[in-house]
């Protein structure tokens, strides 16, 4: 690790301004950024850390609609409840010390193309509120580790409008346990709505085509015959295109059955 | 000590200072002034080293220096070679590699030692590592072992006349095996890989030297298996100095599982760097630099063919294979390309075999020992074949195997391959794990696996291990006031054997346990001892540590019997008293043992002091003991997804005698999870030009406890009879049995699916591939 300096703001006011530094940058729950660091592969000057900003933080249900704030950590989700199936894609990241650290702004800043939140915030057509603006879902996930996000803007929160019927399934790659395939499916006022992360060069993508047939039939039987092709699917050591785009369809079956 | 209700396992010993956070390890060591050490790796598999540029790193802050291969030829250090050559089995020579501490010329892997940089912090050290600049030139990488010994292959080592092949090791009998194929009335051929895995204990590599100018004497804290092999190889081919001026300590080690049972050349490097500078200097092994570093295990591809009867009855077997020595013959390489071949008989009267194993130079960083070392290779081998004889002609896993097994009349055996069996009732152990694992209820678990769109499949194995290398020697002292110490020369680093061996000694002394320290890994206080691995320390450490008490009672027989005014013969110890035959005079070793120690008295003529010492010796030159089991495993596979889950395992093993059952146990568990790891997950991959592409724990998976089913165990006592205590080893068994366990339950599952070969690790992507191309070829 290169020698930095930690601002600990308790505003959203001061962690702006300190944000202002040169090569300054956010640390939230450190799950990803840490490690980074320990590889001495990024070489911020300073660190400016969200965690105890008390308006970053916390979950509120009004009018169906769920907001969590930017630094809420995995865990607060888990226990929420008022969104059954985020909750449970939650309770599933990582082992208990990364729900404890790992924070929902975390993972959709970093979008990183095998991470949970993402597929959850696309299929669910959430916001993404940051210092300055909303950006509406679809806009937000912009490539690999890409997002709308402009230099120094930092996610507050993340408005989820809380659907009639929904699920996360996450095929695990055995290794680091992150989705090697994980579809999150949604059923509300927004239509349906098919997310798919871990597969894609292009990190999380709507499924459209599966959405179309589950619109008239939400079944997993409107999935048969239909399939993503392999050609821009991941290939690793976990798993070939192919073997990645013919999850796409078993995980999204198995996600519609577990919707219900 | 089998547990009972009476006398139930209340844990060990040693688990108040682990589980409390008081164990000591390397790391935990802080020495005053010390600083610390960064590596410079190579970043190339096969490249001449140009130039190394350090001056920046000179420069930067917290560095007190930089040293490289240069410094260390002017200072005159010496290269390592391997622990020993399979000439000392009786194996032909071979090319035996010089290993520099840090190479000044050609690296040949990834992950050599190129330089150090000492500095104020760990983090300065590193910093500054990752400036100094080397020049490379590329040179032509091969990988692969058996690709390494076509003509035209990159050549590691230009003076070794056999290309990169170091040692060819034949045995069996060529003649009477191509006789047995010629009658034979089936042949079944396969290739067999059991790729590289990294041995991965919890606790990193991490050592800490301190050179002491006032004595002019070295001290080398290090996570070692093997204290006293590491001062002999440091003192004598790196240091060049008398043994006596080097002490090495392993404290408390976090796992080894045969990665630390040799020298690694950081231990070397914080020695002569903390004489350079004057000060203690540690080195702490990230996980990742570990990954790169660390010696591995397996690496072998086979060629294999059987020769049986129709009937089941095996006739012959005939294989040939290339073991990936990666770029230098290093550490303890040569008893796996033995024991990959002498246990490939298992529980079977084979008939005749004809073996070679071709031990390859690749650009891999170096093979050695990995917990079962070879033997799991050979059992793969023993047992995949089995199951295609038994799939070819349609027989029952468990029948022919009982046909094939050698009966315990025929005891002692010895095999096609030279190892002399003493006991085992092989035949038996399969029928208790048929009853252990409940084999009759199979049919309702496949059918409720169907009725999930699953498959299931199941196996039946049997294994041998070989337990029991080389000498060993303990002694038991007493201390003035009558209480006890052990001094081991075995080394346990997550064993338990502070407990085992200090029930030991309580029951045969009849002194309280908590009246008996254990002290071992220290080379000042243990006059000389091999370690652990290998399975070894439960009958040397025992049979030793029985003479030391032998000898011991022998010792104070004499006091006694001056105390007891008796003839020394005349005298009987029992129950921790010395006591006069046919008389009720008595006295108590613990009385008699403080007589040693008074200022006057008897002991001005018998000597001061009342200890024991014994020695017990193993393979090669005594015989080691034979440890055997069945596995009978149940998996479950989603065809649609290629992800497999193993349901139910059940281990049955021959222990010989029992010392401890939970702690064997606990071995078996342990073993078992990392032959799974073996089986479904694990693999060192490198790509063509020999960069590790599985280098971080979120690529290289490793087996959790979610992963485990409920494991039925059950020990068997076959008393060993070529031991006193009786006891055969059990650190190894479970590594050993469960890879072919498990990976021969997926293939009865996929069998009828069209899938009769997958190789190690059987993982959810590859056991779908395979699933998907028998679904085309249909
Ligand atoms: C062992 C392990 C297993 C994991 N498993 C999973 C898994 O199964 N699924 C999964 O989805 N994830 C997984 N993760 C990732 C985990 O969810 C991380 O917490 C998450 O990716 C990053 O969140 P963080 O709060 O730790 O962010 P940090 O590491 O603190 O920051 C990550 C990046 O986001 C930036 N950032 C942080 N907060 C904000 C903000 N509010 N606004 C703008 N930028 C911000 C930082 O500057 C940094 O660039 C795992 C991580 C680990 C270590």
């Amino acid at each position: 690790m290169y020698a930095f300096e930690l601002e600990r703001p308790t505003t959203l006011a001061d962690a702006i301004k300190a944000l202002g530094g040169e090569e300054a940058q956010p640390l939230s729950g450190g799950q990803t950024l840490i490690p980074t660091l320990k590889q001495r592969l990024a070489m911020p000057s300073t660190l400016v850390s969200l965690t105890g900003i008390d308006e970053l933080k916390g979950i509120k249900n009004e009018g169906g609609t769920l907001t969590i704030g930017g630094a809420t950590c995995h865990a607060d989700v888990a226990k929420d409840g008022s969104y059954p199936a985020l909750s449970d894609l939650a309770g599933h990241i990582g082992d208990p010390h990364v729900r404890n650290r790992g924070t929902i702004g975390g993972s959709l800043a970093n979008n990183d193309p095998s991470a949970c939140y993402p597929a959850a915030a696309l299929a669910s057509g959430a916001t993404i509120v940051t210092n300055n603006r909303e950006i509406a879902a679809d806009n937000y996930f912009t490539g690999l580790f890409e997002t709308a996000l402009d230099e120094g803007e930092i996610i507050t929160a993340v408005k989820f409008p809380i659907p009639e019927k929904a699920a996360y399934v996450k095929f695990e790659q055995p290794a680091s346990r992150f989705a090697l395939v994980g579809v999150f499916v949604t059923k509300g006022a927004n239509g349906v709505r098919v997310a798919v992360t871990g597969a894609s060069e292009g990190g999380v993508f709507r499924w459209t085509e599966a959405e179309e047939a589950l619109s008239s039939n939400f079944a997993p039987s409107a999935l048969e015959g239909l399939s993503v092709p392999a050609d821009g699917m991941i290939g690793d050591l976990h798993g070939t295109p192919e073997y990645r785009a013919h999850l796409v369809g078993v995980i999204t079956k198995r996600a519609v059955m577990k919707a219900g | 000590m089998k547990d009972t209700p009476e006398k139930p396992f209340k844990g060990r010993l040693e688990d108040r200072r682990f589980l409390t956070g008081k164990g000591r390890y390397v790391a935990d060591i802080t020495l005053a002034r010390q600083c610390y050490m960064g590596q410079v790796l190579s970043t190339h598999a096969h490249a001449r080293i140009l130039s190394v540029d350090t001056s920046e790193a000179e420069t930067m802050p917290g560095v007190i220096a930089v040293l490289t291969g240069a410094d260390c030829a002017a200072d005159g250090l010496g290269t390592v070679p391997p622990f020993f050559m399979p000439s000392l089995w009786g194996g032909p020579e071979g090319y035996a590699t010089q290993r520099k501490i840090l190479v000044d010329d050609r690296v040949r892997c990834v992950g050599e030692r190129i330089a150090i940089v000492i500095a104020e912090t760990a983090d300065d050290a590193r910093v500054a590592a990752e400036t100094i600049m080397v020049d490379y030139a590329p040179l032509p990488v091969v990988t692969d072992a058996r690709a390494a010994t076509e003509a035209d292959a990159p050549k590691l080592w230009d003076d070794n006349e056999n290309g990169n092949i170091s040692v060819s090791i034949p045995m069996g009998d060529k003649a009477a095996t191509e006789a047995a194929f010629a009658d034979a009335e089936v042949t079944i051929k396969r290739r067999l890989l059991s790729p590289r895995i990294a041995p991965f204990s919890l606790e990193p590599r991490v050592s800490v030297g301190n050179y002491d100018e006032a004595d002019d004497r070295y001290t080398l804290y290090t996570s070692s298996q093997d204290p006293h092999g590491v001062r002999s190889n440091i003192a004598r081919n790196v240091l060049k100095i008398a043994e006596s001026r080097l002490r090495v300590v392993s404290p408390d080690v976090g796992g080894g599982f045969g990665l630390k049972a040799h020298m690694h050349p950081e231990d070397a490097l914080v020695l002569w760097a903390s004489k350079h500078v004057g000060r203690p200097v540690k080195w702490l092994g990230t996980r990742s630099e570990c990954m790169l570093t660390d010696t591995q295990g397996r690496g072998q591809e086979i060629e294999v063919e059987i020769a049986a009867t129709k009937a089941g009855k095996l006739t012959a077997i005939r294989a040939e294979a290339w073991t990936n020595l990666g770029a230098y013959f290093w550490g303890t390489a040569t008893p796996p390309l033995f024991f990959a071949m002498q246990l490939i008989p298992n529980i079977y009267d084979v008939g005749a075999v004809d073996l070679t194993n071709h031990a390859v130079f690749t650009n891999l960083p170096p093979m050695s020992v990995y917990r079962g070392a070879g033997r799991p290779e050979a059992t793969y081998l023993a047992e995949r074949m089995m199951d295609e004889l038994a799939a070819e002609l349609g027989m029952d896993q468990a029948e022919i195997r009982k046909i094939n097994a050698i009966a315990p009349d025929a005891m002692p055996y010895t095999t096609a391959t030279g190892m002399t069996y003493d006991s085992g009732a092989f035949a038996d152990m399969i029928d208790a794990a048929a009853r252990v694992s409940d084999w009759s209820g199979y049919d309702a678990r496949a059918e409720e696996s169907r009725a999930k769109g699953r498959v299931r499949g199941r196996s039946l194995i049997s294994y041998v291990e070989v337990a029991g290398v080389m000498n060993e020697r303990m002694e038991i002292k007493f201390e003035p006031d009558g209480t006890v110490t052990i001094v081991a020369g075995t080394h346990s680093h997550g064993q338990g054997h502070a407990t085992v061996f200090s029930e030991m000694v309580a029951d045969w002394l009849s002194v309280p346990v908590e009246n008996i320290r254990y002290v071992q890994g220290d080379t000042d206080k243990v006059l000389i001892g091999r370690g652990t691995f290998a399975a070894r320390s439960s009958m040397l450490g025992g049979t030793a540590l029985l003479r030391a008490k032998d000898a011991l009672i022998e010792r104070a027989k004499l006091m006694a019997a001056i105390l007891l005014e008796a003839d020394k013969d005349s005298l009987d110890f029992a129950d921790g008293m010395f006591k006069v035959r046919d008389s009720n005079k008595a006295i108590a070793l613990t009385e008699v043992a403080k007589m040693y120690y008074i200022p006057a008295g008897p002991a001005n003529a018998l000597g001061l002091g009342l200890t024991g010492e014994g020695t017990s010796a193993g393979k090669p030159g005594a015989a080691p003991n034979y440890p055997n089991g069945t596995m009978v495993c149940e998996v479950e596979v989603d065809p649609r997804t290629g992800a497999l889950t193993v349901d139910r395992l059940a281990a049955l093993d021959d222990v010989g005698r029992i010392l401890n059952s939970t702690i064997c146990e606990g071995q078996i568990h342990g073993g078992i999870a990392q032959g799974m790891g073996q089986a479904l997950m694990e693999e060192m991959v490198f790509d063509e030009d020999g960069q590790l592409t599985s280098g971080s724990l979120m690529d290289y998976c490793l087996p959790r406890a979610e992963h485990m089913p409920d494991i039925a165990s059950e020990l068997s006592e076959v008393t060993c009879t070529t031991n006193p205590l009786g006891v055969k080893g059990i650190g190894e068994s479970g590594a050993i049995g469960a890879p072919v366990a498990i990976v021969n339950a997926v293939l009865d599952a996929v069998r009828p699916l069209g899938v009769a070969h997958i190789d190690m690790p059987v993982t959810q992507a590859k056991l779908w591939s395979a699933l998907r191309d028998a679904e085309a070829a249909q």
